[in-house]
């Protein structure tokens, strides 16, 4: 069945928090599209796992500040 | 707040733009087509119109009208990004699998309308038209993607 992510994400703050790093800055850097970028932020499409650590090796923190994924417990309320 | 985190500029992809014409040619070439046959049948049953010449030339116009738009399409915005990356493949691989069905169908209604004697125009026409919708559905499905959500199965 299809159905959008349940990936969320803090590209857009990390952005901010780093020099108001511009997505385009991001996409150059990871070796994407600006319009992959764009996708990614606004959860429109879920990033390979290599692209994912790509992303939080730029902002340099783990993989967890910058995507998060509801837990099991919410999945079953 | 920085304007960084509201860039509202929308800017295709190379990619995204060769699936729009690609999907207008296929719409424009086949539609002239019909029109052209219909045109020819002038009231008799279309199988009796020459068709052969129109499809041809209808199929060969597609080909060479994708190739120069695709073209003067990069030439015109210089700005619009022509990288093709790991979510442009995603894409690609989705629009093709999805379109490849009507290939399928027009392939084995060919053979079964073959076996069955029908006549050459509806063999020769039927393949057209399933060649179209695979290009139309195909096209369409990367441009809803590309606008809206990649799908998780």
């Amino acid at each position: 069945m299809v159905k959008p992510t349940r990936v969320t994400n803090r590209i857009r703050a990390l952005r901010f928090a780093h020099d108001e790093m511009t997505q385009a800055e991001l996409a150059e850097r990871i070796g994407v599209t600006r319009q992959t970028v764009i996708a990614i932020e606004q959860g429109r499409y879920s990033p390979s796992l290599e692209i994912a650590f790509q992303i939080a090796h730029v902002f340099k923190v783990p993989l967890e500040e910058v995507f998060q994924y509801p837990g099991s417990q919410e999945e079953t309320t | 707040m920085s304007k960084i985190l509201y860039i509202t500029e929308k800017v295709m992809t190379l990619e995204e733009k060769r699936a729009w014409i690609r999907l207008v040619v296929a719409v424009a070439a086949y539609g002239g087509y019909v029109v052209v046959v219909l045109g020819r049948a002038a009231g008799r049953p279309p199988a009796e119109a020459p068709y052969a010449a129109a499809l041809l030339w209808s199929v060969g116009a597609a080909i060479v009208a994708a190739i120069v738009a695709e073209v003067v399409a990069g030439a015109v915005n210089p700005k619009a990004s022509r990288a093709k990356d790991v979510r442009d493949r995603e894409i690609g691989r989705l629009g093709d699998y999805v379109g490849q069905s009507f290939v399928t169908i027009g392939a084995v209604a060919a053979m079964l309308m073959a076996v069955a004697g029908w006549d050459r125009f509806w063999i020769a026409n039927v393949i057209y038209l399933c060649f179209a919708l695979s290009a139309v559905l195909g096209n369409v499905t990367k441009v809803v993607v590309y606008r809206g959500n990649f799908p998780q199965w």
